[in-house]
C-alpha cells in the first residue's frame, strides 16, 4: 500500500484498515475543496472528523461512499480503497458501494413512509431478505441495534415523520443499519437534536463500535471527545492533524490543532 | 474615536405621532382596496353567473302537448296479422308513424301545426315498447316546436307589435288553444342532456358534444400526461445542467404561451395533411390539445419535482437505491398530488380550448352521438360557439344551458384538482 510518510498516519499499523484514502483532492468546479488528505479507518474504532466551518470534513466524509457523485461539477482525485478494493473504479458498483458503506445525514430524513416500511426499505431494494417472516426480523434487529425497538414496537404502521428528532435520527440510524453495512458513515447526526436526544445517540454509537466502522463528522469538540477514539482535525480543506482522541485533546502536534480545540477559532 | 452624540428619540413629539397615523392610515388605505378589488372581482363573476343562469336554466325544460293517438293498423301500413308473426317487432319499427302522427295532429284543430318534426318517435317508442296497443286509442305527451316551447317558457314580449315580436298571430292562437285545453306541459328536457346536435332546437342536445369532448381528453390525457411527467423527470432529475438545459427550458416556457390557434395549424398541418388521420375526430382533437397542454404540465411536474426536498433523494441514495428507485419510489410519489393538480389545470384548459379545434373540422354539425375516438365530433364548447351562431330563438337559452354544463364540469375538475392538492399535499 503506497503509504504517504508526509501524513505518518498515527493508526492502522496495529490492526488491518477498512478504508484507506491517499492523496485525495475533491474539486468543486474550479474550487479545491480537499487537499491531499490521506487516511485510514478501521472496524474497531469510532473515527471523528474535527474542525471549523468549510473545512472540508463533510465533503470528504461524503467521498467515501461517492456521494459526491449527485453534485454537479464535482471531481475527486486520488485513490479510495474499501477493503482494498477501489471504490472509484469503473466496476465498482455505487448502488452496492451504498449498502456496504452506510451514511447518516445531519438533518434526520426518514421517508415519509411508516416506521416499518422506512426500515424495509433498503432491505427491500437489495433483495436481502426472502420471505415476510425475514423482513420481520431484519427490521425488528436492526430497531432493536438503533434502541428504537421498545419505543416504537407497538407503532410500526405509524409514520417516521410524526417522530421526535431524536427518535427519527435513531429511526434513519436502524435504516442504515437494516442493510447490514461494514461503515457507517455520520454527517452531524446531533447537529439537529436536543442535548438528551444527542447523548441517546451518542450512547448507540458506543454501543454500535466495534461491530462497524463508524466515520462521525462533528461541530462539537466535547462529542468527539465522548465518542471517537481517532480524531482527524481538518482545515481548510487539508488533514491537519490525525491521530488517537485522547492525543488530540491533550498532546496535539500542531499549533492549529491546540488553537482550535482551544478555542481560538471555529 | 469618540462617539458621536444624538440626541434621544422622543416618541411623543407631534411629528413622530403623525408619522404614526400616517402609517395606519396608508395600511386601513391598502386594505380597503384590496376588499375592493375583490368586491368588483366578485360582482362581474356573479353578474356573469347570474345572466347565464337566468337564460340557461329553462333550456333543461322541454314543453309538451298531450295528444290522442289511435294506433290504427291501415294508416301505419301494417297487417295486425303479422305483427304478431315473428318478424311483428321489425315491422312496427319499420311502420309510417309520420302519417300517424300527422292524422292524429288533426285533432289539434287550430294547434294541429304545433308539434315537433320528431314527435313522431314518442309514438313509435310507445308501440314498440306495449306493441298490444295496435287498434287501441291513448292519449300520451309528445314535444311541441320550439316556438311554442318558448311561448309556453314566457320568452316573447306578447305586447310588442307583431312584425318585432319574432312570433305570428297564428302561433300564438294555436299556444293559447292549447292553454285553454290543458294539453300542454313542461318537463325535464332528458333529450338536452342525452342527444347530440340538431337543426330543432327542442330537439339539439348536448350529449354528444359532452361524448365528444370526453374521447377527446381521453385522448389528450393518455398522451399529455406519461409525455410531459417524463420530461420533467427527465429534465429535473438527469438532464444535464448546461446549455441544453436552458434551451430546452426556455423552449418549454415559449411553447407554454403560445396562442393555442397556432397548435391547430400545426394540427392541421401535420396531423390531417401529412399524416392523413381523420378530420373532425376526437382522435385528432386529443393529440393537438395535448401537445398544447404538454408544457404546462412539464412546467407545474417540474415545480413539484422540485419542491421535493433534496434530504429525501440523499436518504434513498444513501441506502444504495438506484436513480431510477430514487426518481420512482421516492420523488415521484411526493411529487403526485403537484403533477395531478397541474395536470387537471391544464386538462381544464384543454376542455374549454376552441380555437385549435375549428382547424381540424371539430366545427362540424354533427347529429349523432359519435362512435369512436376517429367519428367525426364536436365538443362542449364548439357546441356553446355553434348555437351562439344560429339565427333561431330557441338557441338562446340552449346555448347558455350548455355553458351551465361546461362550468359544473369545469368546477368539478377544479375542485377535485384542490382536493387531490389538499388530501396528499406533505410539508416538510
Amino acid at each position: 500500500m503506497n503509504q504517504n510518510p508526509a501524513q505518518k498516519p498515527a493508526i492502522g499499523h496495529n490492526s488491518v484498515p477498512k478504508m484507506t484514502a491517499r492523496d485525495v483532492n475533491v474539486f468543486y468546479g474550479q474550487k479545491q475543496a480537499i487537499r491531499n488528505v490521506s487516511i485510514d479507518v478501521t472496524s474497531e474504532h469510532v473515527t471523528a472528523f474535527i474542525g471549523p466551518s468549510g473545512c472540508g470534513k463533510s465533503t470528504f466524509l461524503r467521498c467515501l461512499n461517492r456521494m459526491n457523485d449527485t453534485v454537479d461539477g464535482a471531481r475527486v482525485e486520488g485513490r479510495i480503497e474499501l477493503d482494498a478494493q477501489d471504490i472509484y473504479a469503473p466496476a465498482m458498483d455505487v448502488v452496492q458501494l451504498r449498502a456496504r458503506v452506510g451514511m447518516v445525514f445531519q438533518k434526520p430524513n426518514p421517508f415519509p413512509k411508516s416506521i416499518y416500511e422506512n426500515v424495509a426499505y433498503g432491505p427491500r431494494i437489495h433483495g436481502l431478505a426472502r420471505a415476510k417472516a425475514d423482513m420481520d426480523n431484519i427490521v425488528e434487529s436492526a430497531l432493536r441495534r438503533a434502541g428504537l425497538w421498545d419505543e416504537v414496537k407497538d407503532r410500526l404502521g405509524e409514520s417516521g415523520t410524526a417522530m421526535s428528532g431524536g427518535q427519527q435520527q435513531r429511526l434513519c440510524i436502524a435504516r442504515a443499519i437494516a442493510v447490514d453495512p461494514e461503515v457507517i458513515l455520520m454527517d452531524e447526526p446531533c447537529s439537529a437534536l436536543d442535548p438528551i436526544a444527542t447523548a441517546r445517540i451518542e450512547e448507540l454509537i458506543d454501543e454500535l463500535r466495534g461491530r462497524y466502522a463508524i466515520v462521525i463528522v462533528t461541530h462539537n469538540m466535547q462529542q468527539a471527545a465522548r465518542v471517537s477514539q481517532k480524531t482527524a482535525f481538518f482545515h481548510l480543506g487539508t488533514l491537519v492533524e490525525y491521530d488517537d482522541t485522547s492525543a488530540i485533546f491533550t498532546n496535539p502536534r500542531e499549533t492549529r490543532t491546540k488553537d482550535y480545540i482551544t478555542g481560538r477559532y471555529g | 474615536m469618540s462617539a458621536i452624540e444624538r440626541r434621544p428619540t422622543d416618541w411623543a413629539s407631534p411629528a413622530m405621532q403623525a408619522r404614526i397615523a400616517a402609517r395606519y392610515r396608508a395600511e386601513r388605505n391598502f386594505r380597503r382596496l384590496g376588499a375592493t378589488a375583490l368586491v368588483v372581482a366578485a360582482g362581474f363573476l356573479a353578474f356573469l353567473l347570474f345572466t347565464i343562469v337566468r337564460d340557461g336554466w329553462s333550456g333543461f325544460l322541454r314543453t309538451e302537448a298531450r295528444l290522442e293517438v289511435t294506433f290504427t293498423p291501415a294508416t301505419l301500413g301494417v297487417d295486425p296479422a303479422a305483427v304478431a308473426g315473428p318478424d311483428g317487432k321489425a315491422m312496427l319499427a319499420r311502420a309510417d308513424y309520420v302519417a300517424l302522427l300527422n292524422e292524429a295532429a288533426r285533432g289539434l284543430g287550430p294547434a294541429s301545426g304545433t308539434l315537433s318534426d320528431a314527435a313522431w318517435l314518442a309514438l313509435r317508442e310507445r308501440l314498440l315498447a306495449d306493441p298490444g296497443l295496435l287498434g287501441q286509442r291513448v292519449s300520451l305527451w309528445v314535444p311541441v316546436r320550439s316556438t311554442i316551447d318558448l311561448l309556453a317558457k314566457g320568452k316573447f314580449d306578447l305586447e310588442a307589435p307583431a312584425d318585432s315580436r319574432g312570433v305570428s298571430d297564428r302561433e300564438v292562437a294555436a299556444w293559447r288553444w292549447l292553454e285553454r285545453e290543458g294539453r300542454l306541459r313542461t318537463g325535464f328536457n332528458s333529450a338536452f342532456l342525452g342527444n347530440a346536435d340538431s337543426t330543432e332546437p327542442e330537439l339539439a342536445g348536448i350529449g354528444g358534444a359532452a361524448l365528444g369532448s370526453l374521447f377527446t381528453l381521453f385522448i389528450t390525457i393518455i398522451i399529455a400526461f406519461p409525455l410531459g411527467v417524463l420530461s420533467a423527470v427527465w429534465l429535473e432529475e438527469f438532464a444535464p445542467r448546461g446549455r441544453l438545459a436552458d434551451v430546452i427550458e426556455l423552449s418549454i416556457n415559449n411553447l407554454a404561451a403560445v396562442p393555442s390557434i397556432i397548435f391547430g395549424l400545426l394540427g392541421l398541418a401535420f396531423f390531417l395533411n401529412i399524416a392523413g388521420l381523420p378530420r373532425s375526430s376526437p382522435l385528432v382533437g386529443g393529440i393537438t390539445l395535448a401537445l398544447m397542454i404538454m408544457p404546462v404540465i412539464v412546467i407545474a411536474a417540474r415545480v413539484a419535482i422540485k419542491a421535493v426536498p433534496p434530504s429525501i433523494r440523499d436518504a434513498a441514495l444513501g441506502i444504495g437505491a438506484s436513480p431510477i428507485q430514487v426518481v420512482f419510489q421516492h420523488v415521484l410519489p411526493l411529487a403526485l398530488p403537484g403533477i395531478m393538480t397541474g395536470t387537471i389545470i391544464g386538462i381544464a384548459r384543454a376542455l374549454g380550448e376552441t380555437a385549435p379545434l375549428l382547424l381540424i373540422g371539430m366545427r362540424a354539425f354533427v347529429t349523432d352521438v359519435p362512435q369512436g375516438l376517429s367519428a367525426p365530433a364536436t365538443v362542449l364548447p364548439m357546441q356553446v360557439f355553434l348555437w351562439s351562431d344560429d339565427v333561431q330563438r330557441g338557441f338562446v337559452e340552449k346555448t347558455s344551458a350548455a355553458i351551465l354544463v361546461l362550468l359544473v364540469i369545469l368546477i368539478a375538475m377544479n375542485s377535485l384538482a384542490i382536493y387531490l392538492r389538499n388530501r396528499f399535499e406533505r410539508r416538510w
